[in-house]
């Protein structure tokens, strides 16, 4: 035991890797206990795994229910992912500039910081009647709110990262001929790169996160309105599927994201 | 007589709040000279390095380069610090390349530059690593490098080898003295350790705290490559010794 352990720290490449292994235990411990906990109550509210697999097939690929929601697994999920990365850019394209100058100019850090600090609490769920009211029913609504969502992970965590720049940086680029002036785009803007990738890596996950209260606006495609349509209609099985589908769909999202980040910031030792 | 390379004339430092951290002292530094500060912590030696290279303003007396007062950091003073104040997403090439391109050097003179002074600093083999995968001693190279890559006329020099393992540091010493020779590049090296200083310098100038200030001068005509056991090496320590100590008694009684 204690051989393999210290085989897979030291040298994980040409050896055999049990990390694979590590990483399933868990997912199919849990699968195991849902199976035995619906087989022992056949007829419950909760759906069994095969009952889950099934519809999820349905919702792929049809011709088993043959209802509403056959086979709109992949235009309900294209829906949802534009909604998601469309908010998430236009959250990330506010919250970088903002963040980059709350961090830096005092001026404008008194001005905005105690009213997004106000606002920061406020959940996004509290928001839907009132994104309702301004962006009517439908997916202006849902954009909104999921652009709130991934709005303060990207603002504080740049705010953070331009922050906290080392002073002893600023002497060096000073001591090497750069200006007062180009320090900004000289030695701010790359050193903060890691901390500003957090935050966005965190706000795509958010925004993952919202988009089933985002389409809880009344819009009429989406995993999240796919979850309202089968939940009205007790179709948990359905519930649950599109509850995989956002699961795996963001965590895809997510392993993109890093692997992106591991390519562009190799210089930093938390990325790299 | 020429105008030294640089002078401290009467340079006094009062942090707000009323610590006095260096008062009135005069220091000059000629072309090509290797000069050490030398003291304990307190003595205001880093506080003078640091107003010689424009990171501080003095709030009596002035500091003169090159026959123009000094108003703010540039890169014919260039810092080599303690901590390294490498940039971290830049490759070694990359960091030894800022300087030149910083001042707006066309690219691919920038990059001949940085190629030669990876070269000299023996760090062929590490020139496309991240800072992160280098170890103390190639780091403090590094920042050595991209100081003469800079065409600095004065080196300055905070405890460079503080952190450094023994050997490193004598290795590091050594070729520092061979960049020395080799360009007449002008160096004030602040140190704690009395060997290190009587070692490298031409001259070592002993300050002593409370409040800061420069109490002696002392040359050093040893021949080079200076021999630390030797016992003329011995007596300048013995020396040099008595001049800082002498002053911590009268802080004393």
């Amino acid at each position: 035991m204690s051989e393999t352990a210290e085989r897979v720290s030291i040298a994980p490449a040409p050896c055999i890797d049990v990390t694979p292994l590590l990483r399933i235990v868990v997912p199919v411990v849990l699968l195991g206990l849902w199976w035995a906990g619906t087989a022992s109550h056949p007829g419950g509210l909760i759906p069994s795994p095969q009952e889950v697999g099934t519809a999820l097939w349905d919702l792929a690929f049809g011709g088993i229910n043959d209802d509403a929601f056959s086979q709109m697994l992949l235009p309900d999920l294209i829906a949802s992912a534009s909604r998601v990365y469309g908010a998430f850019l236009l959250a990330a394209a506010l919250a970088l500039p903002l963040g980059m100058l709350i961090g830096r100019l005092r001026i404008v850090k008194e001005m905005l910081e105690p009213t997004l600090q106000l606002l920061r609490p406020v959940p996004v769920t509290a928001w839907l009647p009132l994104s309702m009211i301004m962006f009517g029913i439908g997916p202006k609504s849902a954009f909104f709110l999921v652009a709130l969502g991934s709005f303060y992970p990207i603002l504080i965590n740049t705010i953070f990262a331009v922050r906290s720049v080392e002073p002893r940086l600023f002497e060096a680029a000073q001591m090497l001929g750069v200006s007062p002036a180009r320090l900004f785009p000289k030695v701010v803007l790359p050193a903060s790169l890691p901390g500003m990738f957090t935050g966005l890596r965190l706000g795509l996950g958010l925004a993952w996160v919202v988009i089933v209260v985002g389409e809880m606006t009344g819009v009429q495609t989406g995993l999240g309105a796919m979850i309202m349509d089968a939940r009205q209609l007790s179709r948990t099985e359905i519930v649950i599927a599109g509850m995989a589908i956002i699961g795996v769909a963001g965590f895809l999202s997510d392993y993109a994201v890093v692997a992106l980040g591991r390519r562009l910031l190799a210089w930093s030792p938390q990325h790299g | 007589m020429t105008e030294p390379l640089l002078r401290a004339i009467n340079t006094g430092k009062i942090y707000p709040g009323g610590i006095e951290a260096l008062r009135n002292a005069n220091l000059t530094i000629e072309k090509g000279e290797f000069v050490c500060l030398i003291g304990a912590s307190g003595c205001g030696k880093s506080t003078l390095l640091r107003m010689i290279a424009g990171f501080e303003t003095p709030t009596s007396g002035q500091i003169v380069m090159r026959g123009r007062e000094v108003s703010g950091p540039g890169p014919d003073r260039g810092m080599v610090f303690q901590d390294y104040g490498l940039f971290p997403w830049l490759t070694v090439r990359g960091n030894i390349a800022f300087g030149p391109i910083a001042r707006g050097k066309p690219k691919a003179e920038a990059a001949e530059t940085a190629a030669r002074f990876v070269s000299m600093m023996g760090l062929d083999r590490f020139a496309d690593s991240y800072p992160h995968q280098l170890s103390g001693g190639m780091k403090q190279r590094v920042a050595i490098g991209r100081v003469l890559a800079n065409d600095a006329h004065l080196a300055l020099m905070d405890e460079p080898f503080g952190a450094l393992d023994a050997m490193t540091r004598e290795r590091l010493q050594e070729e520092l003295l061979t960049i020395w020779r080799a360009t007449g590049l002008s160096v004030v090296f602040v140190t704690h350790s009395l060997e290190e200083a009587i070692l490298l310098a031409d001259r070592v100038v002993v300050m002593s705290p409370g409040p800061g200030r420069i109490v002696a001068e002392e040359r050093i005509s040893l021949e080079r490559p200076r021999d630390v056991s030797s016992p003329a090496f011995n007596d300048i320590r013995r020396h040099l010794a008595s001049l800082l100590h002498t002053d911590h008694e009268k802080e004393a009684a």
